[in-house]
């Protein structure tokens, strides 16, 4: 089928900052994957993890790809195709009582997907990342060849592809458990924190007692309280609590245009939070909610990502070690607020323990996000907050990551070259590869 | 519903499928591949259906038609309803240029098409009606220079459908005519994407309510309606000078 050639094609992942290439679909798979570098899902990574390589041009989507291969309702195992979405997956087994096993912040995201990234969630601190749920996937390789790994068949490559981004293999299909539950409403808590050091120690807190924890921090501090919040706290409502019925799918309206690059300011920004914390009571507010509200509450409007304008937008996500302490999460926002970023949403949350990922990027301490607009200054504005990550001895989550340089990857992140052994044996002539892996040299 | 579908591996009626498979109907997959229709079961069972069967059918070769409406029958315990989303798409410039792609193109969506309808009435009305519901396409709605042999058979088409369910509708066989508009699934991939585009889970949606209230028309997304209306009312003059 030839259509007009549209000129110079743009594509962009969901920051909105484009770059050349173009997408092809099909719900073919293994047809799709044949002669591609590259393969991405929703693309809802924000930076350029699931552009093409400029060279390439082309990226595969698996988006078509959606297949439910196998179910055991007995053990909740789930084979499916790599374009499998988690919005999906909920909305076909939460009537059923089964949930994905973590729980990231949006559910327009494919398994392919959330193997690369290993994907993370408000549950990290009690469940793990993704891959620590996943038995096994099937491959296509940079030769071709289709493969499984597992734990026990090609482990090297299981643990390279559990974070890897994508550049060991186009995975094809991924089998994994999900979750049993009791019901599939959630009993949550929120509770206004006046400052940054009762944030942080009420999630320490709150991870004692719930799978769920998470929040939004206020980086500006108008008030002079630098990191008041709204801290969130949840777990799976038992039967007894559930309200009646089903969850059915909430209507999403959508983001209708682009709006104009002002939209964003320090000025709205400051109150847009001053507004979101006002509004909450200062006691601690309980209520049985609707799972998609309590976990995908950016869901709600469809492409939200416009709000940014026509520039874009970045998230600046990094895990802080434990070791660091609250001091080092507090003088990381502090140096927010002096290098001039306005973030309108700051979600920080606990991260437990590094799973097996060679490359995965949660660690046991904060994760601290940030949403930058694309701006003149923003490059400057990573590099700073890079520079200070390095000494603080953590780093940043590739999927969403657009400006950081590659001698400032390498210093957070010494994983890499064993990384790369693995890499080079499973494609030796650096064929997969997508333009972040050129921009950070992971070839 | 016991539902025989014709197209469910793929795209639209894939998506149909698996919407009336999560609210529990039983469905019977036909289609050319093997492998493929094992799997689009497993996927259908997986997300809720009651009953799941397959049996192969090529649009292509009309001999499999009758024979596998009979096995439809024999696995389902007498269907009620069949589905049609099954077809080919090439652009004008292809098919002005490939003579035997045209040919293929036009048997498939007009002449095939409509011996495989021909085979879900007799069914159907021997059993006393039903639901027949089938995918043409808003490009058969006026002559438009993209689509000129496309959007012929599907104006044959829709005029079939039309004449049978003003035919047979008091005799209890409901024909729905599904209108897509411009639907983002691998069919139109590269395509260039007009204003109301739409995703085939949106479009199911639409076209299993106008199925469920036995609507004759329907357009989806629901936008296309009103796109189609003035594009119906635009004079010869003007159509001659526009591109779409």
């Amino acid at each position: 089928m030839s259509a007009p050639p549209i000129a110079e094609p743009r594509i962009s992942g969901w920051g909105r900052v484009f770059g050349p290439g173009r997408e092809v679909v099909s719900e073919d798979i293994e047809t799709l994957t044949k002669s591609a570098t590259l393969t991405r899902g929703l693309a809802r990574s924000y930076g350029d993890s699931s552009l093409p390589h400029p060279a390439d041009g082309v990226v595969a989507s698996t988006r078509l790809a959606d297949r439910i291969l196998a179910f055991d309702e007995s053990t909740g195992v789930v084979k499916a195709e790599a374009g499998f979405s988690l919005l999906q997956l909920n909305r076909t087994f939460w009537r059923r009582n089964f949930a994905g096993p973590v729980a990231p912040g949006t559910q327009f995201i494919t398994l392919g997907g959330m193997v690369s990234a290993d994907v993370h969630g408000k549950d990290h601190h009690a469940t793990g990342g993704f891959g620590s749920h996943v038995s096994e996937f099937r491959m296509r390789l940079a030769d071709g060849d289709i493969v499984t790994a597992s734990r026990t068949e090609n482990p090297d490559l299981f643990k390279a592809t559990i974070g890897g981004m994508g550049l060991l293999g186009h995975i094809l299909d991924v089998t994994f458990t999900m979750r049993k539950i009791a019901s599939p409403w959630v009993a949550i808590e929120t509770e206004r924190m006046p400052d940054l050091g009762a944030y942080l120690a009420g999630l320490s807190e709150a991870a004692k007692r719930f799978p769920f924890t998470m929040g939004w921090i206020d980086t500006l501090g108008a008030s002079g309280a630098i990191g008041r919040g709204i801290l969130m706290r949840g777990r799976w409502a038992t039967t007894e609590e559930a309200r009646p019925g089903v969850p059915q799918p909430l209507i999403r309206p959508a983001m209708p245009f682009v709006l104009p690059d002002f939209a964003i300011s320090r000025f709205t920004v400051a109150a847009f939070n001053a507004l979101y914390y006002g509004v909450h009571p200062s006691t601690v507010r309980r209520k049985i909610e609707h799972p998609e509200t309590f976990f995908y509450p950016l869901d709600a409007i469809r492409n939200w990502n416009r709000l940014y304008g026509s520039r874009g937008f970045t998230q600046y996500q990094c895990v802080i070690p434990e070791a660091a302490g609250a001091d080092g999460v507090k003088s990381f926002v502090a140096l927010l607020q002096k290098t001039g970023g306005s973030s309108m949403l700051s979600v920080i949350k606990d991260c437990g323990d590094e799973g097996e990922g060679m490359l995965s990027f949660p660690m046991r301490g904060t994760s601290v996000a940030l949403d930058l607009p694309a701006r003149d200054g923003v490059q400057s504005i990573v590099d700073t907050l890079n520079a200070h990550l390095i000494e603080l001895g953590g780093r940043v989550y590739l999927a969403k990551d657009r400006y950081t340089r590659p001698a400032d990857y390498r210093r957070m992140d010494p994983r890499v070259d064993a990384w790369l052994t693995v890499k080079k044996k499973y494609d030796p002539h650096g064929r997969l590869r997508s333009a972040q892996s050129a921009r950070l040299e992971l070839t | 519903m016991k539902v025989v579908t014709l197209g469910a591996t793929r795209g639209m009626g894939r998506s149909l499928a698996r919407l009336m498979a999560a609210r529990g109907d039983s469905i019977h997959v036909l289609g050319r591949n093997a492998d493929d229709l094992a799997k689009c079961a497993e996927d259908l069972r997986a997300r809720g259906a009651k009953q799941v069967s397959t049996g192969l059918c090529d649009l292509m070769s009309t001999a499999t038609f009758a024979p596998a409406m009979d096995e439809a029958d024999r696995a389902l315990g007498g269907f009620d309803t069949v589905v049609m989303s099954a077809g080919l798409f090439a652009s004008q410039e292809e098919l002005e240029s490939d003579r035997a792609r045209a040919a293929t193109v036009l048997t498939a969506n007009f002449t095939n098409t409509v011996l495989f309808c021909e085979e879900a009435r007799v069914r159907l009305l021997a059993r006393g009606g039903g639901h027949l519901a089938v995918f043409s396409s808003v490009a058969g709605e006026r002559g438009r220079k993209p689509v000129v042999l496309y959007g012929s058979t599907k104006a044959g088409l829709s005029g079939y459908l039309e004449g049978l369910d003003h035919r047979y509708r008091a005799q209890g066989l409901i024909t729905t005519t599904v209108k897509p508009g411009f639907v983002r699934t691998s069919m139109t991939q590269g395509l260039k994407e007009p204003p109301f585009a739409g995703d085939p889970d949106d479009v199911a949606k639409t076209v299993l309510a106008a199925i469920d209230r036995g609507a004759p028309v329907v357009y989806a997304p629901s936008m296309w309606a009103l796109v189609m209306m003035v594009i119906r009312l635009l004079p010869r003059a003007v159509m001659r000078k526009v591109k779409f």
